[in-house]
């Protein structure tokens, strides 16, 4: 099944080494944002009593001017941007790794799953 | 309450969610969501969110590590991914829609289930041969054991297909990973070996909350002042849970505790949906 010099045993150990660094990484953006937004909000009362879709930090944009002026939430979110982007990375490196093995049944289940997760994306910004 | 504050027993009680969960195998979502909601009066759809998060990093930061053992089955884990992420993305869709006291009930229910289903006897023969449907997606493997490789056939792939359709609507309905039913699913419907279906679970939990962490995130259910004391909080739980799980056998008592807890936080979540408090 496995073509040249690549096999299921390489794509075991790149998948992990994507899951482990996608973690630390992202972990460490969310620590320091958190430690930004303590350091700057720590006093204030907060009320999450009530939903009201923190609107601030659901647009791109939104939370990349927040990080340019230094604001610890969207330092934060930036972090769990990349958390979520860790999975679907693995996906993408599945998908690559599948072509490299020339096991086309895969390729394709690993570009159905990517698709269903940016179905959900596009569903999630128009509706 | 002050945000320190907030944040510190959010920290608090984020860890010893992840570090029992990690020890009972039914994941840190389920201590979160009631800490947050009966605890601490936040709004079930932040909870949910946050406790999302936390899975992702979770079951990432496992899967990590047994992916590298050869154990986990990454076919099974990409194949039946497309139930999951079809079934996360209905679920998803679904919590935005329907009122927040029914998220409660059903949560209490999966809770409850999920507690049963821990203590359940598990006997399993692991079958030589898989079923045609499993030969054509090729999804029977082999594992390393320290008798040897053991080679494992797969079968019932449709009715296993369909359950993690299930599992993932649950999963992207109340923000928890599903373990539980992930396992009827590999185990008792497909006949996967038991350290295969726990690992390849635990390798699809991260892509099946992505998949409904996406919306919640666009529809603001994320909130980053709640979600990063529970992700870091849980993370550090499991991480603690996982060298005690080598050190120690004795987690048997550890078991029975976390039932109480976790029967008496069902029937907690259940009366509060009733009465619409939640």
């Amino acid at each position: 099944m496995a073509a040249g010099n690549f096999k299921d045993k390489d794509m075991q150990s790149i998948i992990g080494w994507i899951l482990r660094v996608g973690v630390i990484v992202s972990m460490t953006v969310v620590v320091f944002g958190g430690a930004v937004y303590l350091y700057r909000h720590g006093h204030s009362i907060p009320d999450y009593s009530a939903f009201n879709g923190v609107p601030q930090f659901v647009y791109p944009s939104n939370i990349i001017s927040g990080i340019l002026a230094f604001r610890g939430r969207a330092i934060i979110q930036a972090g769990i941007i990349l958390l979520i982007s860790t999975p679907v990375l693995r996906i993408i490196f599945s998908f690559i790794g599948f072509i490299i093995e020339k096991d086309r049944l895969y390729t394709f289940i690993s570009l159905l799953v990517l698709l269903i997760i940016v179905a959900s994306m596009l569903s999630g910004h128009a509706g | 309450m002050s945000v320190i504050v907030l944040t510190l027993i959010i920290l608090v009680g984020s860890y010893f969610a992840g570090l029992l969960g990690s020890l009972t195998g039914l994941g840190g979502g389920f201590i979160i969501i009631p800490l947050l909601t009966l605890g601490l009066n936040v709004d079930i759809h932040y909870a949910i969110g946050a406790s999302l998060i936390s899975v992702i990093a979770t079951s990432s930061g496992a899967a990590a590590a047994y992916v590298k053992e050869g154990i986990t089955n990454i076919r099974i884990g990409m194949f039946l991914e497309i139930a999951t992420t079809i079934g996360a993305f209905m679920g998803a869709t679904i919590a935005l829609h329907i009122q927040t006291h029914y998220i409660a009930i059903l949560f209490g229910m999966i809770l409850a289930f999920s507690a049963v289903m821990s203590f359940v006897k598990k006997k399993q023969e692991i079958l030589p041969e898989g079923s045609p449907m499993a030969d054509k997606f090729k999804l029977n493997g082999s594992y390393p054991t320290p008798d040897g490789v053991v080679k494992y056939g797969v079968r019932n792939v449709g009715g296993g297909f369909f359950m993690m359709v299930f599992a993932g609507t649950i999963s992207g309905l109340l923000g928890i990973g599903s373990g539980a039913l992930k396992v009827v699913a590999m185990d008792s419907i497909m006949r996967i070996p038991f350290k295969v279906s726990t690992t390849t679970s635990n390798f699809m939990i991260g892509v099946t909350a992505a998949a409904s962490a996406v919306v919640y995130l666009q529809r603001g259910y994320i909130d980053p002042a709640i979600s990063m004391p529970v992700v870091v909080g849980v993370l550090l739980g499991a991480l603690s849970g996982s060298k005690i799980l080598i050190n120690a056998r004795s987690a048997g008592w550890l078991r029975w505790l976390f039932t109480i807890i976790v029967s008496i936080l069902a029937i907690q979540m259940i009366y509060n949906g009733l009465t619409g408090r939640l």
